[in-house]
């Protein structure tokens, strides 16, 4: 089984998407000759031609609007956006266009359309490159958003995406392009379903829910949390929506305390949708309030204090103790 | 195609330009803009340019045709008009003054070419064969759609102005790739292809507009551009959204524009007609201005008493396109009192047809809607589905129980 970074793992899923079915198509700025801002494209336009892997205009909703006219046209075609803070200009065209095309036709056209957007924080950059909008998109009916934690995830969901009916928006948790992990592309295994939850870490005093580049500190938490002689179980969402409530009611009706965490500000964010949802069907298995860990309400921070403004481990654990502290 | 980028292709579009502007040269003007026209006010065809001659190889049944399908879907509007005063469409976007502008383009098209409308292109459905009632599903609040768009090539109607302009130019670079493959694979291509994506001087002003040139360009995607300038956006008029003429911007992005008089469907036709051809055959977008007017208000809430004068909307009256064309079949010998006449009668049975139907349109129900949100399983929509049905079925046992008290 080869071990590959993220970015390698999601440009493997591409191109066996690609080479798989030759309605598939890539679109985005950069991602031609250069391969993408993050070589996450890096050789693609060389291996299946500019007809396939299309350099575009500097357009936003000009990829997204084309992307939907392709797709009524039969094909499936992955744009990509740049950076999370330059999806705005596509925001009408994924909310009122992409993501009601199916029901407004009555169930009669289908827009099997994958937007690949790098999001989150965490690598030091300027203004509008490391925000976490994904609230916004699970928010708006229509829409599958699901965000890989690690490579083999990446690929599949890669994968996944591409091949759903539906349009999917893929999170890509930017700063954990260089993680390296063992990628079973023949096989997928648990993740042959990308809109499950996985439990990445076994425990019965707590759980963390956390999802994309927030993983490894949640799980960096519980091995902490261990330390002190606490077991605490970690779930990896992957699917932000849907959401697989049942893997996250189960865990806390064996845990009874729950943290949720995001990079995303917590008003208004995912915690806050996961807490009322545990709280209507594991009220009684709860032993402290639910606790959202996440970014402030604030627009994202200068790149030289976002690590006061990132959940860390720290900021995991001092979640967790006061949910002990109940 | 997309793989070579188009360096020497802006280089090629002058000499074809000028060629297409010598012949719109020879044509009418309005105020100082130059404007393909064959039939003026009078109901005078005028001769002597290539638009002309392919004009005049229609049929008199061709002719009397479009003279039919203009007066049809003005009998259907006036019908649909009413029956929001009467209370039974939520709201009702009148096409009237614009009959020849969407007739003579919609008759342009061929059934493989696919139509991207606004919401007011109801004389193109026509043209598409969508039955009629249908578009009024919409303002009748039982669906967001109505019909199928892939048995007529067209699309459904988009109320966000200009968002389906680049659903348009994807679609079209799609029909590039169809033919790329079908050429890679030694497969026959099929009747080639071109798309065509209507909206209006408001919506001129919208980004997507200017990025839907832009990649139409890039990639010379076979699409027209038909933008029919109505003269308002609700009460805005055209000079605040553009202080040159429309079709001008074009050539900005670097394919040709014209401006066809939109209320002479003859012109509006052989514009169309060359425009769509030039597509299908590899030379890329075209932006083609229809000049015309709103002679109704925008939709059945507006009220245009508030903001244009009644001397304007006189002075367009008479350029109306349907009394110009009854004028022209008159003088050419085309058509006669008995033709006119049948017209009306036809109108009349469509307008009641449709009036029946919507009176009829059965709702839908809430839960088979929550059924179309994701065209696979979704637990979420699911779970709140059932949880739905079930809340309903308990009023249901309530009734039932109170009944058998």
């Amino acid at each position: 089984m080869p071990t590959m970074t993220l970015a390698k793992a999601i440009n493997s899923g591409l191109r066996d998407a690609l080479a798989a079915d030759e309605t598939v198509m890539l679109m985005g700025e950069d991602i031609g000759s250069l391969g993408g801002v993050y070589r996450v494209t890096e050789g693609l336009k060389a291996e299946f031609g500019g007809d396939r892997v299309i350099d575009s205009p500097l357009a936003e909703s000009g990829i997204v609007g084309t992307s939907i006219g392709l797709s009524l046209r039969g094909y499936r075609p992955v744009g990509e956006i740049q950076f999370d803070g330059f999806v705005f200009p596509a925001f009408n065209q994924i909310t009122t266009q992409l993501a009601k095309m199916h029901s407004r036709s009555a169930g009669r056209l289908t827009v099997p359309v994958t937007i690949r957007i790098p999001y989150g924080g965490g690598i030091g950059s300027i203004e509008h490159h490391s925000e976490s909008p994904e609230a916004l998109f699970v928010h708006t009916a229509g829409l599958r958003v699901i965000t890989p934690s690690n490579p083999h995830d990446a690929y599949w969901m890669t994968r996944h995406a591409i091949e759903c009916e539906d349009p999917v928006i893929v999170f890509e948790p930017k700063r954990r392009y260089w993680l390296k992990g063992e990628v079973d592309t023949e096989n997928p295994g648990a993740s042959a379903d990308p809109f499950r939850a996985h439990i990445v870490r076994e425990g019965t005093d707590a759980t963390v829910v956390a999802y994309g580049p927030l993983v490894p500190v949640a799980l960096a938490a519980a091995q902490s949390a261990s330390e002190d002689g606490r077991t605490v179980e970690v779930v990896d969402l992957r699917s932000l929506s849907p959401i697989d409530f049942d893997t996250v009611i189960a865990s806390v009706e064996k845990t009874g305390r729950l943290i949720v965490a995001h990079e995303a500000p917590t008003f208004g964010g995912l915690g806050g949708e996961i807490a009322a949802r545990v709280s209507e069907r594991a009220f009684l298995s709860l032993e402290a309030p639910v606790i959202r860990v996440g970014g402030f309400h604030m627009p994202y921070p200068v790149a030289k204090v976002e690590g006061q403004y990132l959940p860390d481990i720290d900021r995991i654990l001092e979640a967790l103790d006061r949910a002990f502290a109940y | 195609m997309a793989g070579e980028l188009p360096t020497t292709e802006f280089d090629e579009i002058p000499d074809e330009l000028l060629d297409e502007l010598e012949a719109i040269a020879h044509n009418r003007t309005e105020g100082h803009v130059q404007m393909v026209q064959l039939v003026d006010e009078e109901g005078h065809f005028h001769n002597g340019t290539r638009f002309s001659e392919r004009a005049r190889r229609l049929s008199r049944d061709e002719l009397r045709g479009l003279y039919r399908d203009m007066a049809i879907i003005r009998r259907f509007d006036v019908e649909a008009t009413a029956l929001q005063r009467q209370g039974q469409l939520a709201l009702w976007p009148p096409g009237r003054g614009q009959e020849a502008a969407q007739i003579g383009s919609g008759r342009a098209t061929r059934p493989q070419d696919y139509i991207f409308p606004t919401y007011r292109e109801h004389g193109v459905a026509l043209t598409r064969g969508v039955e009629l009632g249908e578009l009024l599903r919409l303002f009748r609040g039982v669906s967001n759609g109505g019909w199928d768009p892939t048995e007529t090539n067209f699309h459904l109607y988009t109320l966000v102005l200009a968002a389906q302009v680049p659903h348009a130019v994807g679609y079209a670079m799609g029909i590039q790739r169809d033919a790329a493959r079908a050429k890679a694979t030694g497969q026959e291509p099929g009747d080639p292809a071109a798309v065509v994506a209507y909206f209006g001087d408001g919506a001129s002003s919208e980004g997507d507009i200017h990025e839907s040139m832009v990649f139409a360009a890039s990639f010379k995607a076979p699409v027209v551009f038909f933008c029919q300038n109505n003269q308002w956006a609700i009460s805005i008029p055209t000079q605040v959204q553009s202080r040159i003429p429309l079709h001008n911007r074009a050539k900005g992005y670097g394919f040709p524009g014209l401006r066809v008089d939109g209320n002479d469907v003859l012109a509006v036709k052989a514009v169309t007609e060359w425009a769509l051809e030039r597509a299908r055959s590899g030379k890329g977008p075209v932006l083609i201005e229809a000049y015309t007017y709103r002679q109704g208000a925008h939709t059945t809430a507006d009220d245009p008493t508030k903001y244009r004068l009644t001397e304007d909307e006189q002075a367009w009256l008479e350029k109306d396109p349907i009394a110009r064309f009854e004028k022209f079949l008159r003088a050419e010998g085309h058509a006669d009192d008995e033709f006119f006449a049948s017209v009306v009668d036809e109108g009349d049975a469509l307008a009641a047809k449709s009036r029946k139907e919507v009176l009829a349109f059965e709702p839908p129900t809430l839960a088979g809607e929550m059924a179309n949100v994701y065209a696979e399983a979704h637990p979420l929509v699911e779970e709140e589905r059932a949880w739905h049905l079930q809340y309903e079925a308990g009023f249901a046992d309530a009734e039932t129980q109170e009944g058998g008290h």
